[in-house]
Order: structure tokens, then sequence, then C-alpha cells
């Protein structure tokens, strides 16, 4: 196999990358990468348009023929076509699903997290004791079309009372597909396995019933990977077939067409496995933002990888979504000069109702950036609160755990211990200069500690998460060389409590002998190449911690990236702008300006 | 020829239109020949909506095992019931201390539950009936779903809107494509018709014409605060056209105060005193939708040959609209298509396209941000 071809079909973008074999450097290299808009749309309701006229673009920059009659050529020569053609999409819409479980906290919880990691969107979650009436529930279930229902509750032996209770009221409800009015709609059953026999009573009927393993057959232990591989499979057979186009894109791929989310999951997963750090990667899109995460899960001793899809945080389809979501001052305090608000909205309203256009002059690069950061933001929030270790285990504990009093259910995100945050998407793929990415990643996530800054070269991870699945060399080759670019690591001391600027703040003494000391309320870029590793010992003051301790000195191993040092000494506790326009506009400039950011503030 | 594939509006004097009208769920259709002429507001199809459930805690309400429940009920399973009559009732102890559960609905007693002691009732179905929405003749049916009407018509797509499916006389009130439109233009003369604005419109015109029983305006722009203003909330994702604001609203342009391109003003002026449907209904986001005014047109047989277009590419020639900052809303002819990404003020390198303006001066912008003027 010497040429791959993969296209990811995103919900306002196709975009196609062509892989080859380079024979003298003995290994897989990207060659060129086309782009297209999505064709859902009338009167191209046929996302094999989109597809082609990506492909056309890889043809024309590369200069080898590849389609053929309008279709992908495969096997046919050194020069013509390719050996292998692959893809993912979240085009449609994506998966979007509603989940329902006993206990909100618990086995619904835990039914969100096995549809999230299968790349879907919840659309919202149902439990016996979500604090709403039954009949609403009801009017929830009906109003919302799902693609499918995922439906848990009780543990294996437990309560069958309270599930025989959601199956009735989703068998009231008589939900109806979102595509095909001649389906019935898939539900998935994952609870108590006393309780098959009373769910298949109540669904079998009226909806097309499935039932696999409990995702919760104890307290203790969640078994999300039978649910989640039959979402998969429904994915593929109900919700692909009826989306525009679908059928055929189905009928050209080698492999199963993958959701986005979880390509990109696969790779970040490998990531961290391979590397053994752990990691966050985003992939923010038009209509949806994804998060990723691997965190040891201390009560588990184990590194555990979760997924969220902020179904309505994205930069085109939902960029009013996350007007609505954040508040325009939230959004406003990233913006570098004035503006008024009447503006702000407009320009927000018309990059939704034409998602396709992109900045042109670099005040519009700038607004967009802002309201990216806000996006990023929230999605990552859903994220911290959706990455939990389980909720209502008893754990036993030492003496020694005794001054680490962590309640059951807390988030496994612990923004010290983060060794690598990934950014991938348009906005921080494609932005002009890799400062801009660097920047927008660390004002959304706020890092603490020594973190390493990455993103995705040209947005191509979706791609090389379902090439992992038949080529994992390829897969694995591309990545490290071509697709993750590191931006460089970031320092950033937690303060104890809130602080003045201006006071010294942390020294990094370099294993060469140079010596820099940072100021505490600065953001400061310092030069360190591609590459380079040098070993350094961070000093911070006593009220300042940056991963050792407060005022305790951490020995580590720093690298260089394309943007060099970060040093952010901004604060974290809480991290806050300004409090007028006047003040807002002072500091983001002088920020945008120590990191180089933009051409005109230099 | 340099091309490229862009997507964009149609803005058309004649064309031939096809709108599926289908029911929600299957029914009948009540006009099933092909060919047979139908006017906007005939029914073509008719259903009933099951009706809404009611969960109703029988056992509860009894204060007996959820095992029990079935063995007091009064009223058979599927049975028809009204509100406040005994539907389940308890034998008691020798005749005396009886506990009963009156239907707080009309409707049916659909189910009731065994495990939970959980009855469910039904309120009676809700019919629905579909229109024909469009002057033009059945040319599909299909059986127990609804029908294909198609018309020859002036088609305007606009970019974004607000409220459903409307009828009534187009009636332009400006004369200039720039011009604002203003409350005073809302006069009792508007009532029921489809009022044709120019450049813009406050949320003040906007309520003035909802109160005097406009059924639609059509402009080039509006400000985002002036709609949350008239419709009481912030859209978020852009699926309209639910919105009950006793209006519907057709945005052409974009948001912000932008002159209605020319050509689509002088189609819609054209026009005035035409019989026109109009929907707001926009959903930008899997099975796009746009807002739309079509004008069916009375032709001879001869005329009636009218075929689809392909489109969809942008050519040397081809006419298009701004759509981003700088130069937003302005439309021009595509004057060269180079092949080669060029960098543009962001720094970011991208594929472009050179535009002539109708002023004569030449832009340079990213293909990305023009649109075509459909024919």
């Amino acid at each position: 196999m010497k040429t791959i071809l993969a296209t990811d079909c995103g919900s306002t973008t196709t975009k196609a990358i062509l892989i080859q074999k380079d024979d003298k450097a003995g290994r897989y290299r990207l060659i060129v990468r086309g782009e297209a808009p999505t064709t859902v749309e009338s009167p191209f309701e046929d996302v094999t348009i989109g597809v082609l006229n990506s492909v056309k673009e890889v043809e024309e920059l590369v200069d080898r023929k590849i389609i053929e009659n309008d279709l992908i050529a495969k096997d046919k020569s050194e020069s013509e076509g390719v050996d292998i053609y692959i893809s993912t999409s979240s085009a449609g819409g994506g998966l979007q699903m509603m989940v329902a479980g006993v206990v909100k906290n618990m086995t619904a919880e835990s039914a969100a997290r096995a549809a999230l990691g299968a790349g879907s969107i919840v659309m919202d979650v149902i439990a016996t004791n979500d604090k709403r009436l039954p009949h609403q529930r009801i009017e929830r279930i009906r109003n919302l079309r799902p693609d499918m229902i995922l439906l848990s509750g009780g543990i294996d032996g437990g309560t069958t009372k309270h599930v025989a209770e959601l199956a009735e009221l989703i068998a009231a409800a008589d939900p109806k597909p979102r595509f095909g009015s001649t389906f019935k709609l898939p539900v998935i059953f994952a609870g108590n396995k006393d309780a098959r026999e009373m769910v298949a009573e109540r669904l079998k009927e009226k909806t097309e019933l499935f039932i696999v393993d409990n995702l919760r057959p104890i307290l203790e232990r969640e078994n999300l990977k039978p649910a989640r591989d039959k979402i998969h499979d429904l994915f593929m057979e109900h919700v692909m077939a009826q989306a525009p186009g679908y059928r055929k894109l189905m009928s050209w791929t080698d492999v199963s067409i993958m959701p986005t989310p979880g390509a990109v999951g696969l790779l970040i997963e490998t990531v961290a496995k391979q590397e053994n750090i752990q990691v966050i990667g985003v992939d923010i899109g038009g209509a949806t933002t994804d998060v990723f995460s691997v965190f040891e899960d201390k009560s588990e001793g184990k590194p555990v990888f979760n997924r969220t899809v902020s179904a309505n945080l994205g930069m085109s389809y939902s960029i009013s979504n996350v007007m609505a979501e954040a508040g325009i001052p939230n959004i406003m305090r990233w913006v570098p000069f004035k503006m008024d608000e009447k503006d702000l909205r407009n320009r927000i309203r018309n990059k939704m109702i034409r998602p396709t256009t992109i900045p042109q002059t670099l005040e519009e690069l700038k607004v967009e950036q802002a309201i990216a950061r806000e996006a990023l933001r929230l999605a990552f929030i859903q994220h911290k609160f959706m990455a939990v270790g389980l909720k209502g285990v008893q754990q036993e504990r030492t003496i020694a755990d005794a001054f680490d009093q962590a309640a059951t259910g807390t988030s496994l995100v612990d923004m010290m211990k983060l060794n690598m945050l990934i950014g991938s998407g348009g906005v921080l793929s494609h932005a002009p200069r890799r400062a801009q990415s660097a920047l927008m990643m660390i004002d959304a996530f706020l890092p603490e500690g020594d973190t390493m800054l990455a993103v995705d070269s040209i947005f191509m991870m979706p791609h090389l998460g379902v090439l992992s699945t038949v080529h994992p060399e390829a897969a694995t080759e591309v990545f490290d060389n071509d697709c993750l670019i590191r931006l460089g690591h970031c320092i950033a001391p937690v303060e104890k409590k809130k602080k003045k600027p201006g006071n010294h703040c942390i020294k990094i003494k370099f294993e060469s002998g140079r010596e820099e000391s940072v100021e505490f309320g600065t953001l400061k870029l310092l030069e360190f190449p591609e590459g380079k590793k040098e070993k350094a010992i961070i000093s911070p003051e006593r009220n300042f911690d940056v991963g050792a301790g407060f005022g305790k000195e951490l020995t580590t191993e720093l690298e260089g990236g394309v943007v060099g040092l970060i040093v952010d000494t901004r604060g974290r506790r809480p991290f806050e702008i300004a409090k007028t326009e006047e003040e807002r506009v002072q500091k983001l400039t002088a920020w945008n300006k120590s990191l180089n950011i933009y051409p005109d503030e230099r | 020829m340099a091309h490229a594939y862009t997507p964009g509006l149609m803005v058309t004097q004649r064309t031939v239109l096809r709108k599926e009208r289908r029911l929600p769920l299957k029914g009948k259709v009540l006009i099933d020949k092909i060919s047979t002429q139908v006017k906007a507001e005939d029914t073509v199809a008719r259903t009933e909506l099951p009706g809404n459930v009611l969960p109703y805690n029988l056992a509860g309400k009894l204060g007996t095992a959820a095992g029990d429940v079935k063995n007091s009920l009064k009223v058979e399973i599927g049975g028809k019931i009204e509100k406040g009559q005994i539907i389940a009732e308890t034998k008691g102890f020798m005749g005396l201390f009886k506990a009963s559960a009156r239907s707080p609905i009309d409707g049916t007693l659909e189910s009731v539950s065994d495990v939970t002691g959980q009855a469910i009732l039904r309120e009676p179905p809700q019919p629905v009936e579909k229109d024909a929405y469009i002057d033009g003749k059945i040319v599909e049916v299909f059986p127990d779903e609804g029908v294909v009407v198609e018309t020859v018509c002036s088609f305007v797509q606009g970019i974004f809107g607000i409220g459903g499916e409307t009828r009534g006389e187009i009636l332009p009130v400006v004369n200039d494509p720039a011009e604002e439109l203003l409350v005073s233009h809302i006069t009792p003369e508007c009532k029921g018709k489809i009022v044709i604005g120019g450049s813009f419109c406050t949320s003040e015109v906007m309520k003035k014409a909802a109160e005097t029983g406009v059924k639609a305006v059509v402009v080039g722009g509006v400000d985002d605060e002036d709609l949350k203003k008239f419709i009481g909330y912030d859209i978020g994702v852009a699926i309209t056209g639910h919105e009950d604001v006793g209006l519907t609203l057709v945005v052409t342009e974009g948001f912000g105060k932008i002159a209605m391109a020319n050509k689509t003003f002088k189609l819609l002026s054209s026009k005035k005193g035409s019989m026109a449907s109009v929907n707001g209904a926009t959903q930008i986001r899997a099975g796009v939708m746009r807002p739309e005014v079509i004008i069916p047109i009375k032709l001879s047989d001869d005329d009636k040959k009218i075929e689809f277009k392909e489109s969809g590419m942008m050519v040397v020639g081809t006419l298009v609209r701004i759509i981003r900052e700088p130069h937003f809303g302005l439309i021009g002819e595509v004057s060269e298509l180079p092949a080669e990404p060029r960098q543009i003020e962001t720094e970011a390198k991208v594929r472009v396209v050179k535009v002539k303006l109708q002023d004569g001066k030449q832009v340079l912008l990213p293909r990305a941000n023009v649109e075509l003027i459909e024919e």
C-alpha cells in the first residue's frame, strides 16, 4: 500500500489529504491537502459532491489523476488513483442521542459517558431523579427527535421498577427518528440484566430495540464498550445511511466511515499511551467542539480516557450559541480594540448565516479568535464536569489518604499534572501565526505548571485517527512528522492568593547557565527553538507553585517549539483581564505584543 | 477556463419550482390526481397527530400494589375516558372504604403497568392539515403522505428569516434598495400584504408591521439587537420558522444595514400586486433551508419549457455578492480566478478571487467570502 486518500466531511468543509510512502526516506508522508465546502445543502444535497470537489483540489495541486467517472479510482498504477480511501464525518449534525438512566449522577451519567465516548452529541439526559415531571420527560423525548436512545439503569440485580418506568416513558412518547419516517427509532438497552424482559415487553413493538451488557454492572465498575460498539454499528446502519449521499460515500470507502470525534479521540488516546503522559486534546469545529482527556484516575490507578462533544459550541453553525452561552461581555473581554456591542452581534450573526466565510481583515481575525477563546473555555468547563471518577462509590482510605480528601466523583482533570495540550480544528490549525493558537489555548484552558502546547498542523487528526485503524504505521509516521507541531512549553505559576502585579514571581535557571526572571502579572516569550531540549530549575517565590508545591523548586526538562518558551504569570486565582474597556485594550495589546501575535502590534 | 464551486442564493425571474407537501406522519392525501391545479390555500393532505400523553400514578392514587391495579380498572385498556370519570376503584372492605381514581382528561386509557402501577392516558388526537402553499399543479403523489406541487414562478431566496409559511400580495413601499424601511411606511394599506423594504428595519418597524397585520416583511438587513428585541430572546442555533410573532421576516443580505441587491429589489418591485407565498424558516445545518419568496407566474403553454440549469460554478464574468467585511454586501463581477493561494491581510494564505465592483474598482478576496447570485 503506497498511496492513501483520506477525507473528513465536516459540518462546514470537507478536507481531503493524500499520503504516500516516500521510498527514499522509508516512511509515509503527507503530500498535499485540499478542501471544499461540504455539500449537504440544496441544490447539492449529496455529501459526495463536496468529497469530489476536495479531491479535485488535491488532484490539481499534486498533478495526479484520482477521480475517474466521478468515482475515486483505486488500484490503477504508480502514478494514478489511490490504494485505499477512508473517511470520517461529522456532517449532517453528527450523531445525536438521548440517554436515560435511573440516577442522574450514576447510571445516567455512565450512559452519557458511553454515548459521548462513541462520538455522539447528548441532547438530553433523562433520569428518574432529574426533577422533571413524567409528562415533561415525555414531551422532551417527543420534541427532540434523537437519532437513537441509550437506556441504562440499575446495577445487575438492582432496581427493575425504575428501569421499567423509564421504558414506559419512552414507549408513551413513541419517538420518531430524525431521518426517515418509515424507520423505527433504535433504542439500546444497557442496564440491569434482570430488567431485559420488562424492557423488551414495553419497547419492542414501538422501537427497534437492541440489548447489550449492562454499562454499570456493579457500582464500582463501568463497562462502556458494548454500548459504545452498538452505538457505532447503529450510527453506520441508520444515521449515516439516511444523511444525503452517505450511502454512496459508504460504498466508496474501504473501511467504515468513522464519526470525526471518534477518530480524533482514538489518536489522542494513542499519543497518551505511547508517550505515557497526561493529555488534553481539543477539536474546535463549525458546529461542535470536542474535548478529549487522558488523566490518571487515582482510585483505579490507571489512565482514564474521556471525551465530551459540546454540540452547540462551534465557530460557524453554532457561533451564535457561543454568544448566547458565554454572553457578550465574556467575548468582548478578549477583543483588543474598542468595539460596540451592536457591531459584534451582527458580525457573529453574519458568520452564522454564512458559515464558510473566513476573516479577511486583521480586525475580523481578532474578533474570531476572541469568540474561539470562549467556545474553547465553555467546552472545557463541560468536559471537566463530565470527566469524573465514578460517583456513589465508597472508597477505602488509608491514613495517608486522609490529607487527600477528594470526594468521589471529582473531576479527573488536573491542570498542574497536564503534560500536553493539543489543539485541532480550523481556528487553531489554520491561525496565520502559530503563536495565535498558543495564546488562544492558554487563555481558554489556563494551563498550570509546565505544559507542552501543540497543534494539529493542517487539521488532519480525524484522517489519521481512522487511518490508525487500518494502517497504524502510516498513521504514526505522518502524525509524528507532519501533523503534530510543538509550539513550546508554557510555564504558568499558580498563586496562593490574589497578588499584585510587578513583584518577582519565578526564576528559571537553565543547565547552560542562562537565567530568566519573570515578575507577576505578565506574559513573556523566551527564545527556545524547536527541537531543543534542556534541563532547567524553576524556582517560584514562596506563594507560588509550578508543580512541586508552593515555594518549591521544580527540576524539569523543557522543550522548545515553533513559538518558543512562554512564561505566563498573569495569575490563575482568578485569571482576570480588566475592569474597564481602556484597561482591557491596553492589557490585551501588551500581551499580544509580547508574543508577537499580530503584524500590526509589533 | 478557471472556475470554482461556491454556493449561492437564487434570485430569478422565472424558474420551475417543486415543493414537497408531506404530512409529519401517515394520513390521507385529499388531492391525489396528477396534473390537478391547486391554489395555495387548498388542503392537500390531512392526518391526526396522536394526542399528548399523561402518566397517572394509579397505584399511588388507589393505595394498592402495582400488580393489583389492573384488577381495579373500571375502563378497558384502549377504552375512551372522560374528565372526571372513575377509571379505577378498589373493592374496599365489605363494599366500604373504596378508593377511586378519576380521569384528569378526556381521551383514552392507553396502558397500565403491572410493575410501576402507572397508567398512561392519552388526550384526543389533534388534526393536522397540509395546504398546497403555492399555486400550481400536482406532479407527484406519495400515497398516505402528501404531494409535490409544481409551479412556474419568480423566486427569491433570502439568507435568514423568522416566522413560518404565509401568503399575500406584494407591496413595495420604498423607492430604492438602499432606503430604510420606516415606521411611517407601514400604513393600513399594508394589512395582509408582503411588504418590500429596502436596506434595513428596526424592531419598532417589525412591531408596527405585526400590529398592522402585515403578513411578511422583506428587507436587506436587520440588526441582531432589533431582532432580539422583537422576538424576545437570542437565537442560539440557527433553526427558525416556528416563531409566533405575528409576522414572517425575510432578510435578503445579512445582519446590519445593507442595501438589498438591486436585482432582488427590481424583481420584487416589478411584482407589485402579485400574490406570493413566503416562508421565513431558516436552517443552517443538516438539510439547509433558506427563507423564500415565491411568486407564481401565469404563462402560456409555450412559455413553460424552462429547464433547470447547472449552477454553483464560478467563472470569470459571474455575478457575485461579497459576504464578509470589508466590502460586505457589495455586488461585483468575477474578473480573475488565480489558481495559486495568495496571502491576505491576516497573513493567511488562501485561494482568492478578483472581483470588479460596480464602481469599477477591483478587489482581491478569499473565494470563501463571495457567493453567487444565481439566475
